[in-house]
């Protein structure tokens, strides 16, 4: 496409007013999310067959389909929302488009079945904010996502996007930029919180030239998946966050790294750079200024400790990416020994609004110590899963509970896990706490990037802090002892305990090694590794004595400590656990009771799965 | 190895060290892993030594060292994957195929590996075949969706025994 070169922010704004009038806002749009976790979940059927199905109708010309950022609400995809009026079906199957087709766009009556139903009323809710998983969020990030193609940059400009840029160029200095970041109190959303402007600053002011500006999408957290939704769903609102940084500290040349396993993320904001160029808003002289930027791309090659950033800089200079102990800080000396400011995808998307709607305004959203919003990644066992954008000082109650929609199948609550690896495990007796940076430090665990995995009465925390040591074994780089070897140790200990192994000492020893991995691990993986072990040990000390004392496993996960038997009083003989278990261990009839033969059962759980009676019971 | 392919590979980067993890993942990209005598021949074009492409080679995870199979099956054992059920996939699938986590069956068909996280945690648990997502998979459809990559009960070693 041939774009125009935006020489001036009044060209903006009248390249906005173009892109405005070309389109009509009463014309029927159906907007589709095309992220990765509809994807899965087979959007991309659903939105061929849209395309099939209005052209069959001759309606190919009246109704646009858009394919769309994705708006978090992961656990009822695919969804899709039908504009101007703003309904929003969820779990379409693509056997559901000939009646949306009919019913909604010719008729412009609802389907019933494809709208939300309240669980507890059955209240049907037809637009985005009558649904209690959106209601309840502040969106101010995400919220665009299922407005802009993230493939389409006259999307984003429609919607008012570059404007801060516009603004930061013509009407700011570099300082009154790195002022109002800093008097907004932005805090880096990557799990660190140190507050950017001042991270900025010391960039700005460190000697060296060039110097250097990141975006750090390496989210390798388990269990948060917000920069991907970012960056595949709304990438221009980083790029512009990024640019405005990149003014502001004097840098011309910026990278976005971006793991290896979200490949969507990777294309987009390929196009999205490449639009960008076109218009102008990267490359020589931007928008008029005088101001020379560009970006490149780097895809990581699968590591978790790349997303450290001493670590991600060395990947991007063609080496292992293992952190560097830090005397001199990577703002000072990073990329190529060169002053280099790098901060998380999401820190670098909240910018435009700062800028757009000044520091005033982002300080009175958020707690003293923790401004504006952040997005969670609510996943688990937890009704609706999603991506939660909230403002800091909001309980944990209410994102699990008001948002959430609570625990499925009547389970208890029994934890949150925040932090990913370097978190902890809060309890259900801190659920009233208000979220933030330093709440979540005080009770032992971390904001990190934003994960937040709810568990329920059958997740065993012993089996839990096992999980993350046992990632962290593969993750850590191995260059200090402390993280090696306290790491192999640890899993040791915990492996046994999970494996009936355990014995008195063994948790005693466990907080001896993690007192000395926090105090001389080299870099933050090795210092916070010991986390999810501590808390757990605080909070569910009667799990670990279960295990080593009575090998007893509380919530009957951990295998070596189980035995499945079939009640038979419940036992119909259908024979389907029978047929279903892969070691052939269950012998019987049909309509007589069935026995699992102990030596040959692996204890898989397939039984428990397919038995439709309850008659599986684990002891 | 085809020494023209690399070249081309080299050529559309810089011939510069910090290339070095771009090319990789270029020529895996085109053999499906990273034989040896194409790491000798990108170490000497580079002028670097074989130690550091090895390095680079045995530190990432997506790169694979030994021939992988037809189709990459990936499970994601990342934490909101492993509350729900993630490392029970990854051993029916073991058991399907016959091989252990991280190998290939005999026929090169299948690849199995795990991963730590792969962002879609809401449809936990998650398995990926090729650069198909398969969200919120019982146990018991795996073999079904191993079957559209035509895995048969000959296809692994001792595979289809269930």
């Amino acid at each position: 496409m041939n774009r125009r070169k935006i020489k001036s922010p009044s060209d903006l704004e009248k390249l906005r007013q173009e892109i405005l009038a070309k389109r009509d806002p009463k014309k029927p749009r159906i907007a589709i999310c095309a992220g990765t976790g509809c994807l899965a979940l087979g959007a991309r059927k659903v939105i061929t067959t849209f395309k099939e199905e209005l052209k069959k109708c001759g309606l190919e010309n009246e109704v646009e389909i858009r394919e769309t950022g994705c708006p978090g609400f992961c656990e009822k995809g695919t969804i899709v929302v039908i504009y101007p009026e703003g309904i929003y079906y969820l779990q379409v199957q693509p056997g559901d488009v000939p009646e949306i087709v009919e019913k909604t766009l010719v008729e412009k009556k609802h389907v019933e079945r494809l709208l939300y139903t309240d669980p507890t009323t059955n209240e049907k809710a037809i637009h985005e904010d009558e649904i209690p998983f959106y209601k309840h969020q502040m969106r101010l990030l995400i919220g665009n996502n299922i407005k802009v193609d993230p493939k389409n940059i006259d999307d984003y400009i429609a919607l008012g996007g570059y404007r801060a840029l516009a603004k930061a160029l013509s009407e700011m200095t570099q300082e009154e930029v790195i002022e109002e970041v800093k008097r907004a109190n932005l805090r880096g959303r990557g799990g660190g919180g140190f507050p950017a402007g001042r991270k900025w600053e010391t960039t700005r002011n460190a000697p060296g030239e060039p110097k250097y500006v990141i975006v750090n999408c390496d989210e390798g957290d388990p269990g948060a998946f917000m920069n991907r939704a970012l960056m595949e769903g709304n990438p221009h609102s980083v790029i512009e966050g990024l640019i405005i940084g990149a003014y502001a500290i004097g840098s011309h040349e910026g990278f976005i790294y971006v793991r290896d396993e979200y490949p969507l993320a990777v294309e987009n904001t390929g196009i999205a750079l490449e639009q960008a160029r076109e218009y102008g808003l990267l490359g020589r002289d931007i928008m008029g200024s005088g101001f020379d930027f560009d970006v490149k791309i780097f895809r990581g090659a699968g590591a978790f400790i790349s997303g450290e950033s001493s670590a991600l800089m060395s990947s991007l200079e063609g080496k292992v990416g293992a952190p560097k102990p830090k005397y001199v800080h990577t703002s000072i000396k990073g990329l190529w020994n060169k002053p280099s400011n790098l901060n998380n995808v999401e820190t670098w998307a909240n910018i435009p609004l700062i800028i757009n709607k000044g520091a005033r305004w982002f300080t009175s959203i958020g707690t003293e110590g923790s401004k504006g919003t952040k997005i969670f990644a609510l996943v688990g066992k937890v009704n609706n899963t999603g991506l939660v954008e909230v403002p800091f000082g909001i309980t944990l109650r209410e994102i699990i509970y008001n948002i959430g929609g609570g625990i499925p199948n009547n389970k208890k609550f029994k934890a949150v896990q925040t932090g990913g690896p370097s978190g902890g495990c809060i309890p259900e007796r801190f659920i009233d706490t208000a979220v933030d940076f330093d709440e979540l430090t005080k009770l032992g665990s971390m904001m990190g990037s934003g994960g937040m995995i709810v568990m329920d009465e059958d997740t065993c925390m012993v089996d839990v802090a096992r999980y993350f040591i046992d990632f962290l074994v593969d993750e850590s780089c191995g260059r200090c002892v402390p993280c090696r070897e306290g790491l192999e140790r640890m899993s040791e200990i915990l492996n046994d305990i999970c494996e009936g192994r355990g014995k008195e000492g063994d948790i005693e020893l466990l907080e001896e090694l993690s007192a000395v991995m926090k105090d001389t691990s080299m870099c933050g993986l090795g210092r916070t590794a010991p986390n999810p072990v501590l808390t757990t040990i605080h909070y569910f000390r009667d799990e670990y004595d279960a295990h080593i004392k009575e090998k007893k496993c509380p919530a009957h996960v951990c295998k070596a400590l189980i035995e499945y038997y079939i009640d038979a009083e419940k036992c119909t003989g259908c024979l389907a656990c029978l047929k279903a278990c892969p070691e052939g261990a269950i012998a019987g009839e049909k309509e007589k009771v069935h026995v699992i033969n102990r030596e040959k059962c692996s204890k898989c759980g397939i039984c428990y799965d397919t038995c439709k009676f309850g008659a599986v019971i684990i002891s | 190895m085809d020494e023209d392919k690399i070249d081309k590979i080299i050529e559309e980067h810089r011939t510069d060290k910090s290339e070095l993890i771009p090319i990789l993942q270029d020529v895996q990209a085109e053999y499906n892993w990273l034989p040896q005598d194409t790491l000798r021949y990108i170490a000497k074009r580079l002028q670097v030594p074989l130690t550091d492409v090895f390095g680079i080679a045995t530190f990432y995870k997506s790169f694979s060292l030994k021939p992988r199979g037809k189709h990459l099956v990936r499970v994601c054992l990342g934490t909101a994957c492993h509350v729900r059920g993630g490392p029970r996939i990854l051993e029916t699938a073991e058991r399907i195929l016959g091989i252990k986590t991280g190998e290939t069956t005999e026929d090169y068909k299948f690849t199995l590996e795990s991963v730590n996280c792969l962002g879609c945690c809401a449809l936990g648990p998650v398995m990926v075949v090729d650069n198909e997502y398969y969200g919120k998979l019982p146990p018991t459809k795996v073999e079904k969706v191993l079957h559209k990559y035509g895995y048969t009960s000959l296809s692994s070693g001792k595979g289809g025994e269930t």
